[in-house]
């Protein structure tokens, strides 16, 4: 454990050093809580979307809008929207982070020393990966916490208010969320293996969310429909993933792995 | 310190490394000389058990490569070709990551020590990237002696430093024998080879031949001494030809190179025979054969040859 902690603070002390790095950690979080939060101030808050009601929502998104007046509805529909949108969060900075830790230690050939030091493969690979997920587990969480009070301040229904803290919003904050960022990782010290190039590894790994992108459109089209049920089954089949994903990218990070076929 | 029996390592179709047995003792610099693509990095990281062999056995330190390679790492320092070096920090919060990385007891304290015996005690707050080659490769040195490692692998040590800095690691390497540790250098500076180490491997995915630096000079090119004359003749030659303790002549311009077994002994008659000839010798001395002839006679030597 002391080992994996020595490497998180050398990977923060270095990577947090890089503006892009940076910019990404710091300017993702927080354009994706201001943006909803402006949206519902233009909207303006409780009763400002005047005589809209359930029946004006899609009938299966009306079915989840128990309780609720016709504007907080509506504005929990538009809210929900950017439940996934708040999935990229998890999903774009460690790819960012570990990008820039792992292949930015190919470029600069660091790797073999550390290598060469008595650090386990799995406390290596585990100090990495953390110090790529938790900066991005903790600008998920501060946001939403940031975004909550925000709906708050904004004077949005009561009913809304409650809303955030029902299963669909927990799980998918507080089990999706770290569950994306692991799928993320992992994918992103596979993408390491074979590229030389932090911006190309970045590029690459952010592909890990177009099947997040495509359930948000899929929403917004009226495709699909974000619920409990389907925030479970995501933070099932994520568990699943992340499993094969971590044995897969724990097999690619072996020294002999590293040192003779990462090219 | 080092001990291989038979090591090799195949990646697929290419052997890297075939057949390797060595000793290395404590106290030791060991000079590992090969053309590059030899097989050396591979077998320095066999050795630092970075990678496990395909064949044969190797203890580093008491350890077994393969079998406790957490130990071996503890006990073993590594420069590696490139210094490797994360350029955003500084030379001591880099020395310190690895010093902790070690589990150095005294964090502080052997940072320091290095930083200060390495000259860059000054700089320490600066960050790496704005290093010259030759500091990095110190700050690298540094970092590889930081856990005070009972063996030292040493790639390429003084390349890239001015002649200054290159003294220095030489001298330091020279302290690091003298405190008992086993070097184990690798280089193309034969030169440096030849000052600094006790014995020399010439190697090309196989040993080629092991010994001192003297010893190979002796095996391969025997012993010549040079006569300068004033004025050179053919008969000179000739009279030297026929003694017996003569096993060659050459004649270079107004010098007679002429290979002995023993010139200790045989000397003074060819200096009578070539008087009586009526040479007027100038000066006589030992024709010193470099490492680089030694070096560059087995590379080329198809087979090679080996001698421990």
């Amino acid at each position: 454990m002391h080992k994996i902690g020595v490497i998180i603070r050398k990977e923060w002390s270095e990577v947090f050093k890089n503006r892009l790095v940076l910019g990404t950690v710091g300017f993702m979080p927080l354009l994706l809580t201001a943006m909803p939060l402006v949206l519902l101030r233009v909207m303006g808050g409780e009763g400002g979307l005047g005589e809209v009601g359930t029946a004006d929502m899609p009938a299966s998104f009306a079915r989840l809008c128990e309780g609720l007046s016709g504007a907080e509805c509506a504005q929990y529909f538009f809210v929900t929207e950017f439940l996934l949108l708040y999935m990229l969060m998890p999903l774009m900075i460690p790819v960012t982070i570990a990008a820039y830790s792992i292949v930015g230690e190919k470029s600069t050939r660091t790797l073999e020393p550390l290598l060469a030091t008595p650090v386990t493969t799995i406390e290596l690979l585990a100090g990495k990966g953390l110090a790529a997920v938790l900066p991005a587990i903790g600008a998920t969480w501060l946001s939403f916490a940031v975004f909550a009070i925000g709906v708050r301040l904004l004077g949005v229904g009561p009913g809304l208010v409650a809303k955030l803290g029902d299963p669909m919003w927990l799980l998918a904050i507080f089990i999706v969320g770290p569950l994306l960022a692991v799928a993320s990782v992992s994918f992103a010290v596979m993408i390491s293996s074979r590229v030389n190039e932090p911006r190309a590894a970045e590029q690459l790994a952010g592909l890990v969310v177009l099947p997040l992108l495509a359930l948000f459109f899929g929403q917004v089209s009226g495709l699909i429909l974000l619920n409990s049920r389907l925030v479970l089954w995501m933070a099932v089949g994520l568990l699943v993933l992340d499993s094969g994903l971590l044995a897969f990218a724990v097999q690619l990070f072996q020294r002999e792995s590293i040192l003779t076929r990462w090219k | 310190m080092i001990v291989t029996e038979g090591l090799g390592k195949r990646f697929g179709e290419l052997q890297a490394v075939d057949n390797l047995s060595l000793r290395v003792h404590a106290g030791e610099v060991f000079g590992f000389l090969g053309p590059n693509g030899a097989g050396k990095t591979t077998t320095v990281r066999m050795l630092s058990a970075l990678i496990g062999p395909t064949s044969g056995k190797a203890w580093v330190a008491g350890c077994e490569v393969g079998r406790q390679d957490g130990e071996l790492r503890r006990k073993v320092g590594i420069l590696t070709e490139s210094p490797g070096l994360y350029d955003r920090l500084s030379a001591e919060r880099n020395l310190e990551f690895f010093a902790r990385l070690y589990e150095v007891a005294d964090v502080a304290g052997q940072v320091e020590r290095y930083l200060r015996l390495l000259g860059l005690w000054d700089r320490r707050h600066e960050p790496v990237g704005g290093f010259s080659k030759g500091m990095r490769q110190k700050l690298a040195i540094a970092r590889a002696m930081l856990h005070e490692p009972q063996v030292v692998f040493l790639d390429e040590p003084t390349s890239a430093l001015d002649p200054e800095a290159a003294r220095l690691v030489r001298e330091f390497v020279a302290e690091l024998k003298h405190e008992g540790r086993a070097i184990f250098l690798c280089t193309h500076n034969l030169d440096e080879a030849d000052r600094l180490c006790d014995r020399v491997a010439v190697f090309r995915t196989r040993l080629l031949a092991l010994d001192t630096p003297a010893a190979l000079r002796r095996q391969l090119f025997g012993r010549s001494v040079v006569f300068h004359l004033r004025a050179m003749e053919a008969s000179f030659a000739e009279r030297l030809r026929a003694l017996p303790a003569v096993q060659s002549v050459q004649v270079v311009d107004r010098k007679l190179v002429v290979g002995l077994e023993d010139p200790e002994s045989a000397n003074p008659q060819l200096i009578r025979t070539l008087v009586e000839a009526g040479a007027d010798i100038q000066f006589v001395g030992e024709l010193r054969r470099t490492l680089e002839d030694v070096y560059l006679k087995l590379v080329e030597m198809p087979g090679g040859r080996a001698t421990t």
